[in-house]
């Protein structure tokens, strides 16, 4: 026997109905009374969101003034210093400032000067007179060194550099003129949006597992063989004229293997929005290293991916 | 009429059994694809439109650069899986073209390509899924990747598509009303209600122009309150993800100072 039920009835969904929006509020000024200033809650806002009049305010970054009023222009938390109201994007390209440690690639080779690509609003130029001749010689730079500017740098070459100081039309320029700084080899580049990068007391990270890694503010990252502290720069095996070697040392195969494997973290951790500090990038290492049958390629899988998320950041 | 669709029957419904004036389903996804700046894949109904921008950067060529501003470059692709019957548009399509210098000079007067002199922002539009309002749904993904890219405009984009039967306009056509009856796209900022796009490839009687205009005004004005809330939501989880671990409370190798 067949029998028949009738249906249940349908569960009060919001989206079934038809919604009806309501006359917004009129545009209300933001509170920035002076008692708040203690607690830092976040305002977010968006583009075209007055924020406060322009008669008590100046207006910063991210915003626009239109009919005496200031208004966002990018969306993001709304920061206050004194009377100078700006808004900090959540996401966007990196925004160079003097002193950033940054990982480039040249992309072209002009006279007397480089182009490299930085992850910026422009390619930001290398003057020839900004970089160390090979050997350390100091002298000022000839027509003969223009002549072999690709000796030092070729299109494609990554370089990790400072940023220097700026054009007029905002283009930044750099300079390598440290032993720190200069041509990367023996690693591999990860890129990660550049709001993941802080700024660190350092941005030359050193893991236990033989493997260093550049931390550039344009989101750029550098991931490379460690180098031994008698071979670093200013030691007695540091060698002057490998500066601007296009050659690999020789890497063994464990190494190889921590490369990728760091490699590989921080593209998890950039997946899930999480800003990459040298005690996070230590723990994980070690949480892959205490799984069983720890594989780089492992890595790679969402599951095992979001586990370790879960294990070293466990509040996000 | 036989086998013609009734667009508006007696009762006020319409081919879909949505009322005049209401707005399809609209889905907003923010997340992140691949290499992009900020993307946004959004779809009212079944139209469906993923949009993708790369910049502020360093502009390929020589020629689009201009000194004082940034260049905006459109691109669109429409799949040819995208629409009923399958058909390959090619990258030179007149159409296509067509339809991505709007979307350029739509958003030229609305982004602040003034504080990026010397570089390009470029937009890639690919229209997935097509029943249509196609540019209205190209519009508002185009504004929230920007949004979401971090590019400084001056206000959202809404964007939405009026028509009119007989004497009964209606909005966010489908493809079956889109072919049938004239129709026309609006965008408007909704902060200061100002127009920034009116078009439309059918005629439309002059005395209805009006109440369209308004109707879409209006219906851009809802459209924002959605944008918003996604755009909102979005920022309000990135901000949480940026916070430090450690706070609120003390990290166990804080030390004291007296």
């Amino acid at each position: 026997m067949i029998s028949f039920i009738s249906f249940p009835a349908q569960a009060d969904d919001a989206y079934r109905k038809t919604r009806h929006y309501k006359e917004q509020a009129g545009d209300a000024y933001m509170d920035f009374d002076d008692e708040y200033e203690g607690q830092q809650s976040t305002k977010l806002t968006c583009p075209g969101e007055t924020l406060t009049s322009a008669q008590d305010f100046m207006r910063g970054h991210g915003t626009y003034v239109d009919n005496e009023e200031v208004i966002a222009s990018v969306a993001g938390t709304v920061e206050r210093v004194n009377r100078l109201v700006t808004v900090r994007p959540v996401n966007s390209r990196y925004n160079p400032e003097v002193g950033d440690l940054v990982v480039g690639r040249i992309a072209e080779v002009q006279p007397r000067r480089w182009k490299v690509d930085a992850n910026s609003r422009q390619d930001a130029v290398l003057m020839l007179s900004s970089v160390n001749l090979p050997g350390g010689v100091q002298r000022r730079k000839l027509e003969s060194d223009e002549l072999q500017m690709r000796t030092f740098f070729e299109e494609g070459d990554l370089l990790v550099a400072e940023v220097q100081a700026f054009f007029a039309d905002g283009a930044m320029s750099l300079h390598t003129r440290s032993l720190k700084y200069g041509k990367l080899r023996n690693g591999q580049l990860v890129v990660v949006p550049p709001s993941l990068v802080r700024r660190l007391k350092s941005h030359f990270l050193t893991l236990p597992c033989n493997v260093d890694i550049i931390l550039g503010l344009n989101g750029y990252l550098w991931v490379s063989k460690h180098i031994k502290a008698s071979e670093q720069e200013g030691e007695q095996g540091f060698d002057a004229e490998a500066v601007y070697s296009n050659q690999n040392d020789d890497i063994d195969a464990s190494t190889r293997a921590a490369i990728s494997q760091v490699a590989n973290i921080i593209k998890i951790l950039a997946s899930h929005s999480i800003p990459l500090s040298d005690t996070l990038l230590l723990d994980a290492y070690d949480w892959t290293m205490e799984q069983e049958g720890s594989d780089v390629k492992r890595l790679l899988q969402e599951d095992y991916g979001d586990a370790l998320v879960a294990a070293v950041a466990p509040n996000m | 009429m036989g086998s013609r669709i009734e667009i508006l029957n007696e009762a006020g419904f319409r081919s879909d059994g949505r009322r005049q004036y209401e707005l399809r389903d609209l889905t907003i996804d923010l997340s992140r694809h691949g290499e992009a700046d900020g993307s946004a894949l959004i779809s009212h109904g079944l139209t469906q439109v993923l949009v993708s921008v790369h910049g502020p950067r360093e502009a390929k060529m020589r020629s689009h650069t201009f000194h004082d501003r940034a260049n905006i470059n459109v691109e669109v692709v429409v799949a040819s899986f995208s629409t009923g019957e399958r058909r390959k548009r090619m990258r030179g399509d007149k159409r296509v073209l067509e339809f991505a210098s709007t979307i350029k000079s739509t958003f030229e007067p609305v982004v602040k390509t003034s504080l990026y002199p010397r570089s390009q922002i470029d937009i890639y539009v690919q229209v997935l899924q097509q029943d249509g309002s196609t540019l209205q749904a190209c519009i508002n993904a185009t504004t929230l990747a920007l949004i979401n890219a971090g590019i400084p405009m001056n206000d959202f984009v809404c964007a939405v598509t009026g028509g009119v039967h007989s004497t009964s306009p209606m909005l966010d056509l489908s493809t079956l009303e889109e072919n049938d009856i004239p129709h026309v796209t609006v965008a408007v900022m909704p902060k200061t209600k100002k127009v920034v796009l009116v078009t439309m490839e059918t005629r439309l009687h002059v005395e209805r122009f009006e109440e369209i205009l308004n109707l879409a005004r209006d219906a851009g004005k809802i459209l924002h309150q959605e944008m918003k809330e996604a755009v909102l939501s979005r920022a309000s989880s990135l901000v949480a993800m940026g916070e430090p671990i450690t706070k609120g409370q003390k990290a166990d190798d804080d030390v004291i100072m007296d």
